[in-house]
């Protein structure tokens, strides 16, 4: 309690009340980028996952068949390298690499910033291509219409209990690698079950980006996130 | 762990808010962290630790006070605790809930200053 005890002597302690969210910053900065692709026309999608479950290569397929009828740009984030956006760059997609150092996750200000950087004109869809972490990312809100996290066949059918609070927060749930789960001895039922004890709120697509599988239930979900002009 | 840069902030705005106040020295810190916040407390208080030498927090306290999750079922329209697995049955009907009520909270809620 604030104190009224007006003494010369050593200052006495007072408690203050002050509930201010640590995130604030940042969810302001994800606001404004929301409210700036709105009325740029685009949606933007945060796909999140482990290092190596499969993002680069879905996106890769995707620029292929859905980029061409429909414009898409990509922001890439990496601790190092621009591998990622060198395998993204398509002459009909913008892609712009983003190396965080030794940061692991993106925040609203660096998609602010490589927003700014970009040519956006006529993209409907701005994908953004997280660092791969299954736990930092979570806290971060960036701005998206959807958050998407993928987990493939590869990593085991447990993920989604052992990583609660990114699934929590998807909207859509991704299986990849669906044409290795068979060679791995992989569970898909469990893992569909995990899912969706963990995850109910999110939507769940399973596909491969190498086979095809699943692909066209994934763009009829891209399909349906852009907004209508 | 990005929980050293949430440090940061909280540093910052913690000595702001007692700047404010003319204070000049931050006794505590209490910081509310919720189960899904995705925040690791742990790395909190090691982050902590390592970053307020020298400042007015120096010495400090850091109580960090653990939200616990709690789901909500728009079915019943109730909310309930939830184990530890983070997997939300009502209790009521049964059904597996994606709704959270609480446990994502991450907040500076209190300092100490004089």
């Amino acid at each position: 309690m604030p104190s009224a005890c007006k003494t010369a002597s050593a200052p006495k302690i007072r408690t203050l009340d002050v509930q201010i969210p640590l995130l604030e910053a940042n969810d302001r900065l994800a606001q404004r980028n929301r409210d700036d692709f709105r009325r740029r026309g685009l949606a933007a999608l945060n796909l999140v996952s482990s290092p190596g479950a499969g993002k680069t290569a879905l996106l890769e397929r995707t620029l292929d068949e859905f980029g061409h009828q429909t414009k898409c740009a990509v922001i890439v984030g990496d601790l190092e390298t621009d591998c990622d956006a060198r395998r993204l760059r398509r002459p009909h997609a913008p892609v712009l690499q983003i190396t965080t150092g030794t940061a692991c996750h993106l925040e609203a200000a660096m998609i602010a910033r490589g927003a700014q950087a970009m040519t956006l004109d006529g993209v409907r869809l701005l994908f953004i291509e997280n660092v791969g972490n299954l736990v930092c990312p979570a806290s971060f809100d960036l701005g998206e219409n959807a958050r998407v996290v993928l987990l493939s066949v590869t990593e085991g059918e447990d993920k989604p209990l052992k990583y609660p609070p990114i699934f929590k927060s998807a909207d859509v749930v991704l299986l990849t690698k669906l044409d290795l789960a068979e060679i791995l001895g992989f569970d898909r039922k469990a893992a569909v079950e995990n899912i969706r004890r963990i995850a109910p709120q999110a939507r769940l697509i399973q596909l491969s980006s190498r086979s095809g599988e699943g692909m066209s239930e994934w763009y009829a979900f891209l399909g349906s996130l852009m907004p209508r002009s | 762990m990005h929980e050293v840069g949430i440090m940061e902030s909280t540093l910052a705005l913690a000595v702001a808010r007692a700047r404010d106040q003319g204070a000049s020295r931050i006794h505590r810190i209490v910081l509310r962290v919720g189960a899904l916040s995705g925040i690791e407390p742990d790395a909190l208080r090691f982050a902590f630790d390592a970053m307020t030498k020298d400042t007015p927090a120096d010495g400090a306290v850091l109580d960090i006070d653990t939200v616990p999750a709690r789901g909500r079922c728009p079915e019943c329209d109730i909310e309930f605790k939830v184990a530890s697995d983070f997997i939300f049955t009502c209790p009521r009907c049964g059904r597996v809930s994606g709704e959270l009520s609480q446990g994502r909270e991450l907040e500076l809620s209190q300092i100490e200053i004089s």
